[in-house]
Parts: structure tokens; C-alpha cells; sequence
């Protein structure tokens, strides 16, 4: 898909007003091009050049990346993430788009409509409203479903906030957070899938699970993997939840659960400046390398 | 029929997931802390207990939440202005108009918007330190003014929403290229500044990290690093707490007031933001 579809035909009249043009269109880029470099490239040159330096701003190879992933929080932490963004990502993958598409079933707009803005209302409480939100959930002594939680075997905040028990209830607040909007997201796509595709399958005998199936979810695809890379980018930068976990936990938590926040203990505590920027460094190229092969495979940021 | 009830019965247990800890936060604000405990958790508490949390809350550290709010409103409210004045006129003219360098700087607005924010705040950090910003609230305004997102988003909708003719036209009419984008491209753009203003005001709301890090000093903090260090204050939470405790009620009206506006906001944005998203994300 190409997004430039009347490009072709601008190319006669670039001709003539062209140059006025160009300058035009540098002049409405500018003040952007000002801030991508400010803090979105020149960072980015920072973290790389404190990557690979010594406190003293000597080259000094990959040892900043050897000396962090020693250190004998790394590897917990990777696992932590890990753990944390296959849960994440299955549970989105699987509830949204079930969600959505039960919701385009409804017959009734009014339904459907409500019932996606209840969805979405947590949206607004992204951050560390969440994060609270949620202390107060798993909190048996004030819970609404301390009876739910007492079933489960939980009946303290310190049982339920376990190290093991992490990773599943970041991916419930985040799930709780994020979710609704890209149910909105997808409903509306459904509603893009033209008419006769639908018409075409129910003649075809298509039930409601095949039509799913075969038709709906593939066309989703795009947006699907869109959500994916998002979401993956996102939960790849874990910092809030556990950070005001660890708060609020009486120290069962540790403030070195994530990537992120050992970067910030490597910077702020240990002033290790380097080691954290080569931390930082790791997450940028994962982030933009598992991007970048989704984007490569689905096609969804053609450029030009 | 069976399959209808199924249906029925998962989205009720979602609607329950999503609503329940809402509604229950709003409850609690009307709350003492004794009946939080004891009493049933979707009961209304008493305006008594709501005025006597208030003031509780405000007399913390000298009404500290309302200048953390205020601090909110005015870094949120400032990084939107600029990016909107950045952000409309770069997405425009990556999609309607021809320059040299046009290709380089869409591709690098992709690859930075898929750029996880959070990893580059130790090196805004040593950037921002280098230039002694660290503590000013611009430490965090430019780099929240950023938004390569909104960029994205405002290219698409004007390459797919807005005819390349329709400023062709105004062109040979005699309208300057200025004078295309203030009359003719932004009247049309409306939705996608909704849309982008929404986004970025809920990010720079919503966000933690970056002004955890620059803005360390408590009258500086914004309502989300506030509402975090009321938290370590709550001794149900944080037994080592000393004589300035709050209690969980007095923190649920905390949360409370950090996401009204984005709530308010949200519902003045709604009717833009599905219409919008879609005309904006895709391309038939």
C-alpha cells in the first residue's frame, strides 16, 4: 500500500511552483526537524557515545555491556520483562480481538456503543492512577473482591504481591489500562471491512466462528500487528508499575525488577552513568529491531 | 441461544473487570478508612468523610496536590500548544508538498516513533544536564513538545483525507503557500488536531518517568510523581511512615483528581476521536 497514491500526478505542476514549494515545505518542517533532533536523534547519539566510553570519556569497547549484564540483577530483570510482555501481548492479541469482535455482533448500536465506552473509561487513568487503582484491588483487607482473592489463596497484600505473582498483575493493570482503546481501534476496523466481503461469506454459509476466522481476523491483520508493535514497545519500558510497587510492597518488591529501572538505579544510585546508557542502548535496539521485522513482514508503515 | 448467553455473559465479566475499580475509587473518596475496611466495598460513604479526606488532603504539606495539579496543567497545557504548532505544519508538509530530504524524515519519524520513550531518559537526562536545564520545567516541556506519533498521524490523514487538487487550485488562484495551509489544509484538518492534541495531552499527563527524573523537587512534581510520593506516605502501604500520614481514602481522592481532566478531556475529544482515528488510519 502506498501512501502517496496522487504523487504521480503532482509531478507535472511540481515544474513550475516547485522551488516555492520546496521552501515552503522546509519551513513547515522545521521547528519538527528542530525537536527530532534535540530529543529524539541527539539522545540517542548520547546514549550510544556513554554506551561505549568509560567514566573518563575514553573508548572503551563493549565493557559497559559486559559489566552490566554481570551484574547479578541483569539476567532477573531480563526475565522479569520477558515474562511480563508475553503475557502482555497474548492477553491484548487474544481479548481485544475476541472482544471486538463480539461486540461487533451486537445488534443493538446503543449496546455496543455503551459497552465500548465503559471499556475505554480506565484509559484515563493510565500511569500511576492505575498502578493505585490496583494497590487498593489487591489489597484483600479493602478489596471489593477479597473473596475472589481469598478463594485464589491470598489473604494478604504481601501474598498477593509475591515476586512470582508480578508479571501476571502488571499485564492485569496494563490490560485494564490499555485495552478499551484498542477495542475501539478494531471495532472500528471491523466496520471498514466492506459489506459484500461479509454478504459474500454468510452466502457462502459461513457460521459466526469461520466468518471470524477466515475473513475478519485476516483483515484485521494489519491493525493487529500494529497493536503488537505498540504494545511490545511500551511494555518493553516497564517502569511505573513496579517502581510504585515496590513503594507500597514493605520491600517484597525490589525497585530492580525491570530493565528500566535498573537503568535508573544504574544512573541515580550507583552513579554509573555508562553502564545505564549501555542498558538503555540494549532496549533501543531490541525495541527497534523486533519493530522493524514486524514492519518489514506486514507492510504497515510503507513510506513512500 | 446458547451461544448468545455466552456471548452475553463474557462481555458482562469485562464490563464488571473494567468498571468495578472505577466505581469503587469514587466510593472510597466518600469514605473514612475504618469504613473501607469494614464496611461493604460498594457503599456510599457520608459527605462528612468526602469533606473531612479533602481536608485532610489539602492540609498535606500545604496543599501541595493543588500545586502538583497546577504544575500538571501548566507543563501538559504548554508542551500541547507547541506540539500542535510543530506537529500540524510538518505533517502537512510531509504529505502535500515536494522537498529535498522529505523521504530521510519520514523514514526517521517512523523509526523514532517506534522508539520506546522511556530508554532515552537517562541520555535526555545528560543532554538536559549538559545545558543546566535540570530542575526548569523545560526539562520536560520540549521533550514532551516532541511527538513524532503526532506527526505520523497528521501525515496520514492529510495524504489520504485531503485531495493534492484542492491546493492545487487555491495555488493557481493566487494563494501563497501559506496561505494554503491556513485556509484552505487546516480548516480541513480539524479531526486529526483533536486527535493528536488528545494523544499528546494524555502522554504528557500520564507521564512518570521523565519528570520523576528532571524534576526531582516536590513543589515542582507533577500530579502523577505527587500522587507516587503520597504513596510512600500511606501506612497501610509503607509502615515506616512517621506522623504525616495520609490514609488510602485520602489517596483515593488524590487518583481521583489526577485523572479528571483527562477524563474531561477525553469526554470533549470522544466524538472526534473514533471518526478521526479511522479517517486518519485508513486509506479506502
Amino acid at each position: 500500500m502506498t501512501l502517496t497514491r496522487s504523487s504521480a500526478g503532482s509531478t507535472t505542476r511540481r515544474s513550475r511552483g516547485g522551488s516555492r514549494q520546496s521552501r515552503a515545505g522546509v519551513a513547515f518542517v522545521a521547528g519538527y526537524v528542530v525537536l527530532l533532533i534535540a530529543f529524539g536523534i541527539l539522545p540517542t547519539g548520547y546514549a550510544v557515545y556513554f554506551a561505549f566510553t568509560d567514566a573518563g570519556g575514553t573508548f572503551s569497547g563493549f565493557s559497559n555491556f559486559i559489566t552490566t549484564a554481570q551484574d547479578f540483577r541483569f539476567m532477573d530483570a531480563v526475565g522479569h520483562v520477558a515474562l511480563y510482555l508475553l503475557f502482555w501481548l497474548v492477553s491484548l492479541v487474544v481479548f481485544v480481538v475476541g472482544l471486538s469482535l463480539l461486540l461487533h455482533r451486537i445488534s443493538s448500536g446503543t449496546v455496543s456503543k455503551s459497552l465500548r465506552f465503559f471499556y475505554y473509561i480506565p484509559g484515563a487513568l493510565a500511569g500511576a492512577a492505575s498502578v493505585l487503582v490496583w494497590l487498593f484491588m489487591l489489597d484483600p483487607s479493602v478489596s471489593p473482591v477479597s473473596s475472589l482473592l481469598g478463594t485464589l489463596g491470598f489473604h494478604t497484600f504481601g501474598e498477593v504481591i509475591a515476586p512470582g505473582n508480578l508479571a501476571l498483575l502488571f499485564t492485569i493493570i496494563a490490560f485494564w489500562t490499555g485495552a478499551g482503546g484498542w477495542i475501539v481501534v478494531m471495532y472500528g476496523a471491523l466496520n471498514n471491512i466492506p459489506k459484500d466481503v461479509m454478504e459474500a461469506a454468510r452466502i457462502d454459509g459461513a457460521n459466526a466462528w469461520q466468518t471470524a476466522w477466515r475473513v475478519q481476523i485476516p483483515m484485521l491483520r494489519k491493525w493487529i500487528v500494529y497493536m503488537v508493535i505498540l504494545a511490545f514497545a511500551a511494555g518493553a519500558q516497564l517502569f511505573v508499575e513496579p517502581q510504585l510497587l515496590s513503594l507500597a510492597s514493605v520491600g517484597v518488591a525490589g525497585r530492580d525488577y525491570s530493565l528500566n529501572q535498573l537503568t535508573y538505579d544504574f544512573a541515580f544510585q550507583m552513579n554509573n552513568i555508562n553502564g545505564a546508557a549501555a542498558v538503555s542502548v540494549e532496549l533501543l535496539v531490541v525495541s527497534v529491531s523486533v519493530a522493524g521485522v514486524f514492519v518489514a513482514r506486514s507492510g504497515f508503515f510503507d513510506a513512500d | 441461544m446458547v451461544p448468545r448467553l455466552l456471548t452475553g455473559s463474557v462481555l458482562v465479566v469485562f464490563l464488571v473487570f473494567f468498571v468495578l475499580p472505577v466505581l469503587w475509587l469514587v466510593l472510597a473518596a466518600t469514605k473514612t478508612d475504618q469504613q473501607l475496611v469494614h464496611g461493604n466495598p460498594l457503599s456510599i460513604g457520608s459527605w462528612h468523610a468526602f469533606k473531612a479526606n479533602w481536608d485532610a488532603l489539602t492540609a498535606f504539606q500545604d496543599n501541595t496536590i493543588m500545586q502538583w495539579l497546577g504544575n500538571s496543567t501548566l507543563y501538559a497545557v504548554i508542551s500541547l500548544v507547541i506540539t500542535l504548532c510543530v506537529t500540524i505544519p510538518a505533517g502537512y508538509a510531509l504529505a502535500m508538498t515536494e522537498f529535498r530530504g522529505r523521504h530521510s524524515l519520514l523514514v526517521a519519524t517512523l523509526v523514532v516513533m517506534l522508539m520506546p520513550t522511556a530508554t532515552l531518559v537517562v541520555p535526555l537526562f545528560l543532554e538536559v544536564n549538559a545545558v543546566r536545564l535540570i530542575g526548569s520545567m523545560w526539562s520536560i516541556i520540549l521533550p514532551y513538545s516532541f511527538y513524532p506519533f503526532g506527526v505520523y498521524l497528521t501525515y496520514i490523514y492529510f495524504s489520504t483525507a485531503v485531495p493534492k487538487d484542492l491546493l492545487a487550485a487555491a495555488r493557481i488562484d493566487g494563494c501563497s503557500e501559506l496561505g494554503v495551509f491556513r485556509h484552505i489544509a487546516l480548516p480541513l484538518a480539524t479531526p486529526v488536531i483533536a486527535l493528536v492534541g488528545f494523544f499528546s495531552f494524555v502522554a504528557n499527563w500520564t507521564n512518570y518517568f521523565l519528570p520523576y527524573v528532571m524534576l526531582p523537587e516536590s513543589d515542582q512534581m507533577p500530579i502523577q510523581v505527587g500522587v507516587g510520593s503520597l504513596l510512600s506516605n500511606v501506612p497501610s502501604f509503607n509502615p515506616a511512615v512517621g506522623t504525616t500520614a495520609i490514609e488510602r481514602p485520602q489517596l483515593a481522592l488524590a487518583t481521583l483528581l489526577a485523572i479528571t481532566p483527562v477524563l474531561v478531556v477525553f469526554l470533549f475529544a470522544q466524538r472526534f476521536l473514533v471518526s478521526g482515528m479511522l479517517a486518519g488510519a485508513t486509506k479506502e
